[in-house]
This record gives structure tokens, sequence and C-alpha cells, in this order.
């Protein structure tokens, strides 16, 4: 007799599912609240339940409906995915929980019930993608999770957060065609969705240019989602001009399951000895990730908005996530997986910030935050811990992922790559030091002097401190995060899942 | 109370000091305030010298806290090198924190609390470098220092001081992300372990050219140093408050750079892969030629503290000479000029600062006649500057003559120029240091008829310290022979 806990995989993705459409049912803004939070914590309970059980290698394979795999759609868990469903739950938890006092911007009280359906969704979607084996439901989840964070970004209040969610939808549409090709192709090749057979029966080689077709329309098309340089451009604009809990929950997860899909796509699928080896995809990956570093922490310098200062970091933060990936060796791939974690609790902590400053400042660019930093020390010094985390300071997490990223780096021979590694720290040490030199150093100008200011309420410094701390614990101590990033990445350059 | 107790005891007085600080100073009790402090220091100082006896019987007590990644821990290792950082850096404190009430009050500073608290948490940093176990704690506290003294530098918040800060900031986190941490990572890479151990961790058929590169880059990385051409950020950090000055840059800081590079040099290289080797002899020329051109440089500065930050640079490269032999001489050598210089330098940071006080004056060329009327200020600076030119009987005597002994120890064909190096930047010192002595006694007063003047002294808890340090110097000329003891290994 099946009990409750064998369902956990599949309740995983139908409680926020079902939740949805019960939140439009509810209507009532505070029920639903509390209502979605409940249903979070209780997908991030399942998560950290999955995880302990995958732990040192184990598998659940979940059969939708009872239909075996070549029939039926499989549900699969390992360290790789459980490691995201973690990361994906928790910070939906956090950012949830973070009282916005009058919810985002623009959504009336009448229709707050409507937001916290479509972030459901959101989620959804996201634990969708990972937690699924089935190329075509991968798909699905995708534009889920699209098509509810297009709704997300247009709820950020300014004019320009429609036309970049617009933006964002064009781009995120072409990603999703290209993926969707993708797909078609490896079923053309090997009639089969599961993405284990798939692997299986899939033997690719440089003369089939059919497989090299599915492997580019795959990889840029999970590019775009993941904002690879080149293809950014969607990503300042959407960040900037969303609501700022939602650019917090987009920045920490949106990217992280669309940098855990290309791993899969690249070291599952296809396998690294393909990839990597005959390929040679590192002589393209590995110039554009430090580029990114280069180019996007460059533009991070000269932004006034703090938003979109932390959104072109973001950008650069990704080039870190695929150098890891580009080295294929176990250092570096899990320098690039432990990133992908941290990078989530300090970017979701400073976006949380901006969210604290924008409640109580009303604007965050440079110069409305001239001085701001005597007044809300208990804010600012949340944004300067943060910061140096970016930069990559020892004692937070930033370092641990630079320390594997570089080793990895050194591994593989890339001496060169390394030292750039570090350079393009530096140009993190102008951005953040702009920024505290505006907090700290600056008087604010006649029209932004704001008698009244004070701390941030607790119910938003609360979950803000919360990632802010973990940044730094889990930079202390990386049994948990490291251990779980080097075991997926020992996995996935097996090619299991 | 047990040795790890005491060591985990050591590093946390002083954060428990900046505690303090910020309790007294949002109760508003100023006076409890800059009580507590020095009564911390002194507990502080008291808890690293306990630990003494157990490593001069050879003991070397650790402390442990927890694993950071597979492999590398955060952990504490007392050492002699690390001992004696420490009982410089915890012991000079003590002073520093009296003469800071005396001078932040008498030249009316702000933000006093938030003041005090950086310093104690650099004090905290310090310590932390000086027990590392391995570099990367080393690396984690040397980081810290570094953003905990900026406040300190920028704590006048004028224009002036945000630059200083940009190059402070910019020169040290620049050498020590792309260098220091370059060097660790290849380390690690090289040998699988960043543990500080007893005759070095790098394989001993590691090839010269590789040696070489690396210890460059250990040393530019630990930019607090100074070596040249990285070492601008001291002179632009001397916008800081004198008491800053004195025990961040003239103790603290600087000494953690040189520490790490004696640290490195024995424990990660190990003396027998240098000694007589390429990387030895780059690394002399580059600290003999940072020796004299800032000894050059220092002459020519008019204003007090930027031709003591000079000098500084200049006696820092003593010790990175020193480590650059690669003899138990030579790093006997360095570790004594880390003790002397810093009983010397501090002095004559505190009577700058003396003077500043008293007199609003900074430069060398206003001082004229004033030894008349702060005779005590003027006469600790004499022997303070005879100190740092090395003559006995001072303690910076000893640090010199071991230096020379060293140098004709290495063995290299060109040893005998580094004797005369050496010759000619203590005749340098003369010359920079000398003449402040000379117009403060002798040079009439502008408008004086050179009769006699009334004291006019700083306050008295501004000239306490500097008299006391002053003393220290002379009396480290005599405790030459336990500091002997303690660094021979």
């Amino acid at each position: 007799m099946p009990g409750l806990t064998d369902h956990f995989v599949v309740l995983e993705v139908v409680l926020p599912l079902l939740a949805a459409p019960a939140c439009v049912l509810i209507r009532n803004p505070r029920v639903t609240r509390l209502f979605s939070l409940g249903i979070v914590a209780a997908c991030f309970a399942i998560a950290v339940a999955l995880l302990i059980q995958v732990r040192g290698g184990g598998v659940i394979s979940y059969h939708l409906g009872g239909w075996p795999p070549p029939l039926g759609i499989e549900y699969r868990v390992s360290t790789v995915n459980a490691y995201l469903l973690v990361l994906v739950t928790a910070m939906a938890l956090v950012v949830m929980s973070f009282d916005s006092r009058g919810g985002p911007p623009r959504v009336s009280e009448s229709r707050r019930h409507l937001y916290y359906a479509v972030f459901l969704l959101c989620v959804c979607g996201l634990l969708g993608i990972t937690i699924t084996g089935d190329a075509f439901n991968i798909f699905v989840f995708l534009e889920i999770s699209s098509l509810s964070s297009y709704i997300l970004v247009s709820l950020g209040g300014h004019r320009r957060a429609v036309m970049s969610a617009f933006h964002y939808l064009v781009m995120g549409t072409i990603g999703g065609v290209f993926f969707m090709l993708g797909v078609g192709l490896l079923y053309q090749a090997t009639g089969t969705l599961n993405l284990r057979e798939i692997a299986e029966r899939l033997e690719p080689s440089l003369d089939d240019r059919g497989a090299v077709l599915a492997l580019a329309l795959l990889v840029v098309g999970i590019s775009i989602k993941l904002a690879v340089f080149p293809l950014h451009h969607w990503l300042p604009n959407a960040y900037s001009f969303a609501p700022p809990k939602v650019s917090a929950f987009l920045a920490a997860t949106a990217t992280k399951v669309s940098f855990y899909l290309l791993a899969t796509i690249l070291f599952v699928i296809f396998g690294a000895p393909f990839v990597f080896g005959e390929l040679r995809l590192h002589v393209v990956l590995m110039p554009l990730s430090i580029l990114a570093m280069f180019l996007a922490s460059g533009a991070a310098i000269f932004q006034t908005d703090l938003r979109r200062l932390l959104a072109y970091s973001s950008v650069a933060q990704v080039g870190y996530m695929t150098l890891g990936l580009s080295t294929a060796n176990a250092t570096g791939l899990a320098g690039g997986l432990v990133h992908l974690f941290n990078h989530a609790v300090m970017k979701g902590g400073l976006f949380l910030v901006v969210a604290c400053l924008l409640h109580r400042v009303g604007a965050v660019h440079l110069d409305a935050l001239a001085g701001v930093g005597r007044r809300m020390p208990v804010t600012c010094a949340a944004l300067v811990i943060g910061g140096l985390s970016l930069i990559g300071v020892p004692g937070t997490v930033g370092f641990v992922s630079k320390w594997y990223l570089v080793s990895g780096v050194l591994e593989r021979g890339w001496t060169a790559a390394a030292v750039l590694i570090l350079l393009s720290s530096l140009l993190a040490v102008v951005y953040v030091g702009r920024v505290v030199e505006a907090l700290y150093f600056r008087q604010p100008a006649e029209d932004h002097v704001r008698p009244g200011l004070r701390e941030a309420p607790f119910a938003m410094l609360a979950p803000t401190w919360i990632l802010i701390a973990a940044a730094i614990v889990f930079g202390l101590t990386t049994n948990w995060t490291y251990g779980v990033a080097a075991e997926a990445a020992g996995l996935l350059l097996q090619g299991g899942i | 109370m047990s040795a790890e107790t005491t060591i985990l005891v050591a590093i946390l007085l002083p954060l428990a000091a900046a505690v303090s600080c910020q309790v007294f100073g949002r109760l508003g009790h100023p006076n409890l305030r800059d009580l507590a402090t020095p009564l911390i220091g002194v507990a502080t100082f008291y808890a690293v010298w306990q630990l003494g006896d157990g490593v001069l019987r050879g003991g070397r007590p650790e402390l442990v806290l927890f694993e950071v990644l597979p492999g590398v821990e955060l952990a504490f290792q007392v050492e002699p090198l690390g001992l004696l950082y420490g009982l410089v850096a915890s012991g000079l404190w003590i002073a520093t924190s009296i003469y800071a009430v005396g001078y932040m009050r008498g030249h009316h500073e702000k933000n006093q609390t938030r003041f005090f608290t950086f310093f104690a948490l650099s004090i905290f940093a310090a310590l932390g470098i000086a027990f590392a176990r391995n570099l990367f704690t080393l690396f984690l506290f040397y980081e810290a220092l570094t953003l905990l003294t900026f406040p300190l530098v920028t704590h006048h918040g004028t224009s002036e001081a945000r630059r200083a800060g940009r190059i402070y900031l910019g020169i040290l986190l620049f050498t020590s992300i792309t260098f220091l941490l370059f060097a660790i990572l290849f380390t690690w890479r090289l040998t699988g372990t960043v543990e500080f151990t007893p005759g070095g961790i790098l394989a001993a058929d590691t090839s010269s050219g590789l040696v070489t590169v690396l210890l460059l880059l250990y040393a530019f990385g630990a930019g607090k140093a100074a070596l040249m051409p990285l070492h601008r950020w001291l002179p632009n950090a001397m916008v800081a408050p004198t008491p800053v000055s004195a025990l961040l840059h003239a103790v603290a800081v600087v000494k953690a750079g040189v520490f790490t590079i004696l640290k490195v040099v024995v424990y990660v290289f190990g003396l027998d892969l240098l000694r007589g080797g390429a990387a030895s002899l780059t690394l002399m020329t580059v600290a003999s030629f940072t020796m004299l051109m800032a000894a050059v440089v220092a002459i020519r500065q008019d204003n007090l503290k930027a031709r003591l930050a000079y000098s500084t640079i200049s006696q820092l490269a003593y010790i990175v000479l020193g480590a650059a032999m690669a003899t138990a001489t030579g790093v006997l050598a360095g570790g004594l000029q880390i003790a002397m210089h810093a009983a010397g330098k501090i002095t004559l940071f505190f009577c700058a600062g003396a003077i500043l006080v008293a007199t609003h004056k900074k430069k060398v060329s206003e001082l004229d006649g004033l030894g008349r009327t702060m005779p005590w200020t003027f006469a600790a600076f004499f022997v303070a500057s005879l100190s740092i030119i090395g003559i006995p009987p001072l303690g910076g005597s000893w640090a010199k003559w071991y230096l020379m002994v060293g140098a004709l120890e290495t063995g290299f064909p060109a040893q005998a120029a580094f004797l005369g190096v050496l010759m000619l930047s203590s005749l340098l010192a003369v010359f920079y240091l000398m003449p402040v002595v000379v117009r403060g006694f002798f040079a009439a007063p502008p408008g004086g008829d050179g009769g006699p003047s009334k004291i006019a002294e700083a306050p008295f808890l501004c000239v306490l310290p500097l008299v006391l340090t002053a003393l220290l110097s002379l009396a480290l000329f005599f405790a030459a022979p336990d500091l002997v003891e303690l660094l021979t290994f």
C-alpha cells in the first residue's frame, strides 16, 4: 500500500499547480497569502525530504499515473536536481515570507490573489523543469514558468516594466521555440522523449548533422533563458523593472534552473566526451564566459540604478557558472554548481535589500541613496555584506565559489583564465565600492533629504538577513553546499541523473 | 586555562573591546568606553604572553575551529613568528589606546565610538593573522584587516580621505586578490594543502623558475608589505588620524604584510628550497631597491607623516630582505626587525601626532625650535630615531646587525653589495630622521629670540605613551637575547 511519502515526487509539482487556481477561488488577499506561504513551505519540506533520501547516490523514479517510462512520463530525482528543488523552494519561501507591505506596486487589494496564483505557477514551472525526466514535459513546464514570470515582471508598476516584460517575452519565446525544435530533432533521432532513453539511444558524432543541430538549438535556446552573454539583453531590464521581490526570486531561481537544464543536456544527453571532447564546445563557451565576466561587470560599474547594477552583475555571475561548466572537470563543475547556490543566496538577499530601500527611500538610484547608510544602518549593512560576497571576500559564499572555480580552471591548465577570474572580481570591487561610497560618504542632495527616514520594518529585514546570514554561514561551512555540489558534479560527469 | 582556550580568548578579547565600545558609546559613556579599551588591551596582551612559555619550550598550541572547505580548516597555531607579531600588535595596542584618547579628544575628532570600534576590530584581525595555521585562515584575516581599516583611513570623510581610501582599497585588494590568492590557489593545486608546515610544503624538485614566480607573487601579493612599486597606498593612508598611522600603518597592517612573507618563506617554501637560488636573489634585489628608493624619497618629504611613511616602506624592506635571504639568520633578523621597528616607528608617529595636537603643525620645516617647548616629545623622537637608524644601545641595532651577518652568509657572489646597501640605507635614515631633531632643538623658533620658552606639551595622555614606547626601544636592546632564543629554530 503506497503511502503519501511515495508520492512526494509528484506532490512537489502538483501542490503549487493546484494551489494556483485555489488562490483564484479564495480571493481574500490575507488568506491567499497565508495559503500560498503554506504551500511553498510544504514544497520546501518535501524537497528537503527528497534530498535526504537521495544523498549518497540514491535515485527515485516515479511513473506518472503508473505508466512506465517509454509510454508514460517519468519524474526522476537524484542529488543533482534535488539540490535545485531545495534551492528553488527555499528561495520561494524566503521571498514569499518577505512582507512587502502593500504588495507589489500597482496590484490592488482586490487583485492580490491573482499575483499569488501567478507566483505559485512560476514556482510550479521551475520545480517541474527540474524534477521531470521527460523532454517534452520540460518544454511544458518551461512555458509555464516563462509565461508566469512575464506576468510577474510586468507587475513592476513602472511603464517600462510592461515593455521589458514584452522584451523578455519575445526573447523567451524564441528560446522556447529553439528548445522545442531541439527536442523534436532528438525525438526524430531516437524515437523517445524520456531523457535517459534519449541518452542511451543517441550516439552523437560529428558526422551526425541531426544531433549536432539538435545540440546547437538546445544550447542556444537555453542560453537565452540563462542569459548567457551575448544573449542576455532581456535580463537587465526585466530585473530592474520587475517588483523587487520578483527580481529577488527570479534572480535566485530562474537562471539557476536554466543552468541545471544546460548541464543536463550537455552532460547527460550528449555526454561530456562528445560535447567537450569531439565538439570542443568549451572553445566557444569559455571565452564567452570570460567576456560576460568582464563586459557585464564593466557595464555594472557604469549603472546609476542599484537594480540595474545588480542585474548586470547577475549576467557576469552567470559567466562564472558557465566557465565552471566549460572546464568539464569535477572541481570546476562543482564550482559552477556551488556558485549556483551561492549566487542565489547573495543575489536574492541583495534584491531584498533593494526592496527594503525602495520601501523606505522610494528610489534606488545612487543619488537617492546618498547618505542613507547612516539612517538605515541595519539594511545597508546587509547590502555591504552581500556586496563583499559578490566580490568574493573570504568568509563569504562568493569566496567558496571562486576557490573551486579557479582550482578547476587551473586543473584544466587554463592559467590565464584563472588570472582573469581573479581580475574580474576587482571590477566587482569597483561597482560595490560605488554603492558603499554613495551610502556612507556622499551627502544627500537638497531634494533627496528625508527627515523621517528610518530602518526598514522587521518583517522585511528578517527574510533579507536570513539570506545575507546564509551568505556568511555557507561561506564558512561548506559541508552541505559544496558536499552536495561535488556529488552532483560527479553524477553529471558520469552522465547519470 | 588550557592553551587552546587562551588562543581563543586572545583572539576574542579585541572583539569584546569592539562590543564594549559600541555599548558604552551608544549609552553615552565616553569615559567608560575609553577606559575599557586599554584594560581589555592589557588582558589581550597578557593572554598572548601566557602562550609564550609553551612556545619557548618548543610547543605549538593549536585551536581548530571547524572545516571550511574539504581539507581546509579555520585553525590557529602559535609558533615563534606569530607569537612575536601577536605580542607586538597587542602590546602596542595598549599604548595606542591610551594615546588615542588624548589625541582624539585633544584634536576634537568626530565619530570617536566608530573609530575605537574599528580599531579594536583591526586588532582582532591582526591577531587572527598572527595565529593562522594555514594560508586560508591567514588570507581570511588578511582581507578582513584591509576592510576593517578602511573606515579608519576614511575617518574624516573628506574628499581627500575618500580618494586615499580608494587607493588604499584598490592597491591592497588588487594585490591580494590577483597575486596572493592566485599564489595560494596555485600552491593548493601543486601540493593539495595550504597548511603551514615546518620545512615547507612545496616539493624539493619544484623548478627554479616556478619557485621564483611563486615567491614574487607572494611577496607582491602581500601588498601590505609595501614593496615598490606597490607602495603608494601607505603614504596615502596617512590622511587617517595619527593613532591609526601609528599602530596600524607602522605596526599591525604593514607588519601583517611582511609577516605573511616571512611565514610563507619559512613554512610554505622552506628555507632549503630557496637558499642560494634565483628566487632568493631576485627578492633580495627587489627589497634592496625598495629600501634605498624609499629612503631617498623620505628625505625629500616635508610632511612629517609622509616622511615617516616612506621611512616605514624602507624599513619594511629590511624584513623582506631578511626573509629573502632564506637563512636562519635572515629570518631571525626579519623577526627582530618586526619588533624593533614597531617600537621605534610607533614612537615617531606618536610624536608627530603630539606635535599636531599641540601646535597644529604638520611639516618638518615648521618645527624650528619646538624642541624647547616640547622637550619630552622631541627627546622621545630622538631616541626612537636612533633605534630606527640602528645605533646601540637601542633595539634597532640588533636587527641591523643580524641582517648584515645574514647578508654575508647567503653565499651569493654579490653578497658584499647587500652589505653596502644596508649601510647606505642606515646613512640615509640619518638624513631623513635627524633634521627633525636638529630643527627642534637647535634651530631658532620663528620670530623668537632663542631664549627660554614655556613648556607646552600635548595632553598628558599623548605624552605618556610616547615616552613609554621610547623606553621600550631601549629595553628591547637588552631583551634581545630572549627574542633571539625565541626566533632561533
